[in-house]
């Protein structure tokens, strides 16, 4: 393993700021794995510590393939990380909208043109990402618009399910869509959760990478067969939201078979304490989504559900 | 007339309202012109308060002047204006980049949703903005390149010194901008001043450009004060500075003024070893138009914007 310095910069009050790569193997930029982007990623900077620790075993075996680098850059943010901000600390700015960036700009936007400089070429890019919404999700890839065609390369990850993405007003400015737009095959990979670290699926993310790197010829590892992945377009999950304001009082979680009028939540006054509302599945299928604040606004989306699909 | 646009009950017994205000003849024909002016999409934005105040006052006091429709639209974003953050509080999203919007979407992208519904249809919307808190900005006008031949007219009788064609954030996809002009209602940004604070100069310098672009449209026939002609910037006619350290910023120069290439600008002091870090000088001759207000700077931070094109001496 070699630790590298990929974007470095002064800060007035704290020092140094340098943004680490890890590197494994030499030669052919195989493929490169990024963190933490922004300051309330913990499960994400927790995946790529994992990984790391996985690969440097693996690559004091002799298991990583002659001639095929593996770059992991666990966060570009930490020092929103270390003062509890979710982006940047000197002017909010959101790295994953600064892309492709500016080698000339404010920071976040010299950090995106750092990055994404260093990550041109490899093979196969993956994203550790977050959701702007708080809430839980199965675990998936989600692919770009831009990205679309890449379906049954994404299937080799084994992830119970692939999210073919409808484009949205901010998509030009992220990461996964700048690199795929440089050639590299992107690929964003979503664990469920973010603020809090679910260690059960950081181990399935992880093994996710694992499998396909072993798949895509990178590694040497003999890993579960993983799911076959199901394809969902995000344009068919189904919302349901609440129709009262107050506390939300989940009968469900994600990744469960519900019925069509299964009870899916209560909300609840939030002063008298009694039952308001009543969310009901609208058809068969699983949830795909929940939302995981201890309240709801009225209509607010509480669930995403993927219409007459069954275990 | 005052209308709720979004009505979203909030956690605990509040509402979140955004409103408009709706200013029209007593009696219509329904083939008024109609005007929105949207501010307050960025919680930490204030001028646009004072110009919605300034423009409704006026308009009453000669409301028999008003022959068409203005809906004024104060507070985009009234839980970041209440918690003073830029950003919709909860989410931690900026408002100004979920436009057009999705009506079944989570509450931020429902309000997106609604506001443009209510607007769709106007003859044009100015989207009020005062900079944010690092930078000061002169009263200008941001136009997209491609809503040129369209806009421009409008722009140029706004009262502010420059016409910025720029693809800024203020006008990429997800702004309101952006999401209005695809819709047919010719939109401009303007931008004057610094977050956090009201420079009352410049408020009224662009209410007399609101009225004298109301006058051009058609829906007031009351007297308008003579307008100042704009340069007009493109991006190559605008130079930026950014620090290439980090400390302490202390300028050499004021806001707005004209500087010479080579002129010192400032200088980025290191507060611990008591040493100069950078000294930046003007990269050409031309108007500072948007300039450093917060003093700490770090590594690539803007320091000025300069526009280094004709200005009409």
């Amino acid at each position: 393993m070699n630790k590298e310095i990929i974007f470095n910069m002064s800060t007035a009050f704290r020092g140094e700021y340098a943004i680490l790569g890890y590197r494994f193997g030499h030669g052919e930029k195989a493929a490169c794995i990024i963190g933490a982007m922004r300051g309330n990623e913990f499960q994400q900077l927790y995946m790529c510590s994992q990984l790391i620790a996985k690969l440097e075993q693996l690559e004091a075996k002799g298991a990583i393939v002659a001639n095929k680098e593996i770059l992991i850059v666990p966060s570009l943010n930490y020092n929103s990380m270390n003062v509890g901000k979710k982006f940047w600390v000197a002017d909010n700015m959101d790295i994953n909208r600064s892309f492709p960036g500016n080698p000339e700009g404010p920071a976040t936007s010299r950090i995106a043109a750092a990055i994404l400089e260093r990550v041109k070429g490899y093979s196969y890019g993956i994203q550790f990402a977050s959701f702007y919404m708080g809430g839980e999700f199965i675990p998936h890839i989600r692919l770009t618009e831009e990205g679309a065609h890449n379906v049954s390369m994404a299937s080799l990850f084994g992830m119970p399910y692939i999210l073919a993405a409808s484009e949205r007003a901010f998509d030009a400015t992220t990461l996964a869509y700048n690199w795929q737009k440089q050639g590299t095959s992107a690929f964003s990979v979503y664990t469920g959760a973010t603020e809090r670290i679910d260690e059960e699926r950081a181990r399935q993310g992880v093994a996710a990478i694992l499998r396909f790197l072993t798949r895509m010829g990178i590694i040497r590892y003999n890993c579960h067969g993983g799911y076959i992945s199901s394809v969902v377009e995000e344009d068919d999950l189904l919302s349901i939201r609440a129709d009262m304001p107050g506390f939300f009082r989940k009968k469900v979680s994600t990744n469960t078979e519900v019925a069509r009028g299964q009870l899916l939540a209560e909300i609840v006054d939030s002063f008298r304490g009694d039952v308001i509302s009543r969310m009901v599945a609208p058809t068969d299928g699983i949830i795909f989504y929940q939302q995981v604040q201890p309240m709801v606004f009225q209509n607010s989306v509480a669930f995403k559900m993927i219409k007459r699909i069954h275990e | 007339m005052i209308d709720t646009v979004v009505s979203v009950e909030m956690l605990v017994e509040e509402v979140l309202r955004i409103k408009k205000n709706r200013l029209a003849p007593d009696e219509c024909t329904g083939t008024e012109k109609r005007l929105c002016l949207a501010s307050g999409s960025h919680g930490d934005e204030l001028s646009g308060q004072y110009i919605c105040y300034q423009v409704i006052r006026r308009i009453k006091e000669e409301f028999h002047n008003l022959t068409g429709i203005v809906d004024v639209y104060p507070a985009m974003n009234p839980l970041g204006l209440d918690a003073q953050t830029r950003d919709f509080p909860l989410l931690d999203v900026d408002m100004n980049t979920v436009f057009p919007g999705d009506d079944d979407g989570a509450i931020l992208e429902h309000a997106a949703s609604r506001i443009i519904k209510d607007m769709a249809g106007a003859d044009i919307c100015l989207d009020i903005h005062s900079s944010n808190s690092l930078i000061r900005e002169i009263p200008q006008v941001r136009l997209n390149d491609d809503v040129i031949e369209s806009v421009m007219p409008y722009a140029k009788i706004m009262n502010t010194e420059l016409v910025w064609i720029h693809p800024s954030t203020s006008v990429r996809p997800g702004s309101l901008a952006y999401a209005l002009n695809t819709i047919g209602v010719k939109t401009m940004v303007i931008e004057a001043g610094v977050a956090l604070r009201i420079d009352y100069d410049y408020c009224e310098q662009i209410v007399d450009g609101i009225f004298s672009l109301m006058k051009q449209m058609g829906i007031w026939a009351g007297e308008v004060k003579p307008v100042r002609q704009p340069m007009i910037a493109t991006d190559g006619d605008v130079w930026f500075v950014n620090a290439e350290s980090s400390g302490l910023f202390v300028p050499n120069i004021k806001h707005s003024m004209k500087v010479k290439k080579g002129e010192k600008i400032g200088t980025i002091v290191d507060v611990i070893t008591g040493s100069v870090e950078e000294r930046i000088y003007a990269p050409c001759d031309g108007l500072v138009f948007t300039f450093r207000e917060y003093p700490v700077i770090e590594e690539g931070a803007l320091i000025a914007r300069i526009f280094g094109g004709d200005l009409h001496e």
